[in-house]
């Protein structure tokens, strides 16, 4: 460990540091917007709308996010159509397929935690909220919802920590995101060692952050409910 | 943070540090062990990348063939040793070497000062120079520098008025390079502060990219673009402005080996002589180039 050189490398791996946070922001909430539509899909009684949504989430879960990253980024850019349709300007930027790739696959993940949720509500309380005359979103909304994100907050938690690790597979599709600047400083100053520490060492304040955020909420939900 | 929040982050910390704190004892007792009298190491341990042609590549049935490898398994029969020959990850091949995983590197690999610092090279066994390739539908294929190749050991005028034009039609432009190569250290330098560059981890990516127009101009030795601008996506494609060597393209493509190893390195370099003087080596280079890409 060379301190000068670590210090020197700081501000390169702090830029990518932030290219990293958007790719986690963004993927999560895009992700977080679409599970929600997918859990309700999966928990369907209408048979093929549970089924197509039981198919996405196990292609999603089943197969390598690094192969993911790979087909939407170089296989998608293959096709004479796709490279000629109005989604080119979209397909043809790394950041969005790395976007896409990220929020499609936390979706189907964070979609299992929902329904993990919303399967754990108590009969009683769904009982209870119809007794009271609410039925469709009204119940959903005011009493599923809501004892629901409590009960997947810890495993959300976890899911946005993978993510955060994951974000690094983008380096891979020539994004200089944290890993990316690292593994450039690396090959051009052959010392690895001060520029994997030092991306590690954000990837774990990243993270203690982020566990604190979720502790914090989780903390806040639990008083709201009493 | 809380006070009891930041103690945890220092522990936490103070863990990582450690880890390379330990990272650092292997190397320096790696640089004790290594005297130069080591004798030649029998099998003698090989890397290479596998995914460079014609350097390296994998053929269908899974076996590493290529120059580096025909030059390398004659190097290995000259010196009446076995060779182990095993694939490797470009950007991480050079720590590989360094921490004994094996014994030398024949990569398609070109000697540079930055790289000298930290391997030992035996004399150049190839030289080729680097050049952009645009698809042929880009404008920058009506730039005409007026020059077939320009040495960057020493510049003349005439040259560096032709790097200052090169790099006014590339402003703005996305680059490609593999990452942890020359050309990539050659764009960062020359180019950095006009174009965006875009960094691949392999040749092979990169040309999709090309292929695919979602970047403008690659950069990378000729001979790596061959095989590309054979295929059939490869054939909307071809070189722009003059080819490059010299200066921070080095001094051709030589085999590295871990620094001290003199008795390993005189006896690579032996036997490159000896393949040099009764032709061999210029047999090699002309079957997978098409032309003495072994003259020095």
């Amino acid at each position: 460990m060379n301190p000068a050189f670590a210090l020197e490398i700081l501000p390169q791996l702090l830029t990518g540091a932030v290219l990293t946070l958007q790719l986690v922001a963004l993927a999560l909430l895009l992700g977080l917007v679409l599970a929600l539509p997918v859990a309700l899909a999966r928990l369907s009684p209408f048979a093929p709308v549970s089924a197509l949504a039981s198919g996405y989430i196990f292609v999603f879960r089943a197969t390598p996010l690094l192969v993911q990253i790979f087909l939407i980024y170089y296989g998608l850019g293959q096709f004479e159509a796709v490279r000629e349709s109005f989604l080119w300007p979209i397909l043809r930027e790394p950041f969005w397929c790395a976007i896409l790739a990220l929020m499609l696959n936390s979706a189907a993940y964070t979609a299992e935690i929902i329904r993990g949720g919303i399967r754990s509500v108590p009969y009683g309380q769904i009982e209870a909220a119809r007794a009271l005359g609410m039925s469709g979103p009204l119940l959903y909304r005011r009493v599923v919802l809501p004892l629901a994100w409590r009960q997947a907050l810890p495993a959300y938690g976890n899911e946005m920590i993978q993510m955060v690790q994951a974000s690094s597979l983008a380096s891979t599709i020539t994004l200089m995101e944290l890993t990316g600047v690292a593994r450039a400083i690396a090959a051009r100053t052959f010392q690895p060692v001060e520029a994997f520490v030092i991306a590690g060492a954000i990837y774990l304040l990243l993270n203690f952050v982020l566990t604190r955020a979720v502790h914090w909420a989780e903390r806040r939900v639990t008083h709201a409910a009493h | 943070m809380t006070a009891k929040g930041f103690g945890r982050f220092a522990a936490m910390l103070a863990a990582v540090m450690l880890l390379a704190a330990c990272g650092e004892g292997d190397k320096q007792a790696q640089t004790a062990q290594s005297a130069a009298d080591k004798p030649v190491p029998n099998p003698l341990r090989v890397a290479t990348e596998g995914a460079y042609p014609p350097y390296n590549m994998v053929d269908p049935a899974g076996n590493l063939i290529g120059y580096d490898m025909d030059v390398m398994r004659e190097v290995c029969s000259r010196m009446k040793v076995e060779c182990g020959i095993t694939a490797q990850a470009w950007d991480g091949i050079i720590p590989g070497l360094q921490a004994g995983k094996y014994d030398v590197i024949i990569a398609g690999m070109s000697i540079t000062d930055e790289r000298k610092q930290v391997v030992d090279f035996t004399q150049g066994y190839a030289i080729t120079p680097a050049y952009f390739v645009a698809l042929n539908d880009s404008p920058l294929h009506q730039l005409d520098l007026g020059l077939e190749r320009i040495g960057l050991d020493e510049i003349d005028t005439t040259e560096e008025a032709a790097i200052a034009a090169l790099k006014d039609a590339l402003k703005g432009k996305s680059v490609g390079v593999q990452n942890a190569t020359i050309h990539a250290n050659f764009v960062e330098d020359a180019l950095g502060d006009a174009v965006s560059i875009r960094r691949y981890d392999t040749q092979e990516n990169l040309a999709l990219d090309l292929a695919s127009g979602r970047i403008d101009v690659g950069l990378a030795d000729s001979t790596a673009w061959e095989a590309f601008l054979d295929s059939e996506a490869g054939r909307k494609a071809g070189f722009v402005g003059p080819g490059f060597d010299g200066g921070p393209f080095g001094e051709g493509l030589g085999i590295a080996v871990r620094k001290g190893e003199d008795r390993l390195l005189d006896a690579l370099n032996a036997a490159l002589n000896s393949m040099r003087e009764d032709g061999t080596l210029k047999r090699m280079a002309e079957q997978w180039f098409g032309f003495d890409a072994s003259a020095r």
